[in-house]
């Protein structure tokens, strides 16, 4: 399937993904994070089962301190 | 646009400020010089020696509250602009009442995990309203590193890369311009 990651083009396999093994597979370890699909937040509870599909327009925020 | 104009469409409006450190004070006394109506401004800190290097305070309000300190600065600016500070720390809880009626909310925490938790309540509780965050500032120089873009209702100033550490500081230059920039991006938004 194709999404949209942080405003670029991926092809994923298959035909659904959850958040956790989108962040797994780009490597996002980083602790804070916001994730949207779509433009709705996805709570921190759902990233087990939030599925992203073909088309997808996802982004995630990675928070640092300073302010 | 005269300021004249602008100033008529500003007196209307009003901004919450979530937090009065380096990016809030800043960026709030920018909104408060050109006519923003109302500001919203919540803090839980008083005023230290070590916040001077880059925070809109003077050293004769040590130990004062930020959110009272900011709100005397502001109304030796522009008594016309009325503030409402509060001085409490912002929760899940508290955010949706204090920032209900505010047209823009200002994310400028210090702190990764409350802006965290600040990103995700304004989502949760108010979708669509607009939010301009402050991400990445520490250090000086890079210039060219600090830049604005938009996701969705989230505008997000800084250079998304500096994070504090005790050798890269935030200080007054860095923290100044993205503070600005955020009040930059309040008035495109109130303007437009």
């Amino acid at each position: 399937m194709n999404i949209i990651v942080n405003n670029n083009p991926e092809t994923i396999e298959g035909d659904t993904i959850t958040v956790n093994q989108l962040l797994q597979l780009k490597n996002f370890t980083f602790r804070m994070l916001i994730v949207k699909i779509n433009g709705t937040l996805v709570q921190k509870g759902d990233y087990e089962t939030a599925a992203i599909h073909d088309a997808d327009d996802v982004s995630v925020l990675h928070l640092i301190s300073g302010g | 646009m005269t300021f004249n104009e602008i100033k008529a469409i500003l007196q209307h409006k009003t901004v919450g400020i979530a937090g009065a450190g380096g990016l809030g004070s800043n960026c709030a006394v920018a909104l408060a010089r050109v006519g923003t109506g109302k500001l919203v401004i919540a803090d839980f800190d008083v005023v230290s020696e070590s916040n001077l290097n880059r925070q809109y305070y003077f050293f004769d309000q040590v130990g004062k509250p930020k959110a009272t300190a900011l709100m005397e600065n502001i109304k030796r600016i522009n008594p016309a602009v009325s503030v409402l500070s509060h001085n409490v720390c912002l929760t899940k809880e508290n955010i949706p009442l204090l920032f209900a009626d505010c047209d823009v909310i200002v994310e400028a925490f210090d702190k990764a995990d409350q802006k965290e938790m600040l990103i995700e309540t304004v989502l949760t509780v108010f979708p669509g309203k607009p939010l301009v965050i402050g991400l990445g500032m520490a250090g000086w120089g890079m210039n060219d590193a600090i830049h604005c873009r938009k996701s969705d209702n989230i505008y997000i100033c800084g250079d998304e890369k500096s994070e504090i550490a005790p050798d890269l500081p935030p200080i007054a230059p860095r923290v100044g311009i993205v503070a600005n920039m955020q009040a930059n991006v309040v008035l495109e938004i109130l303007l437009s």
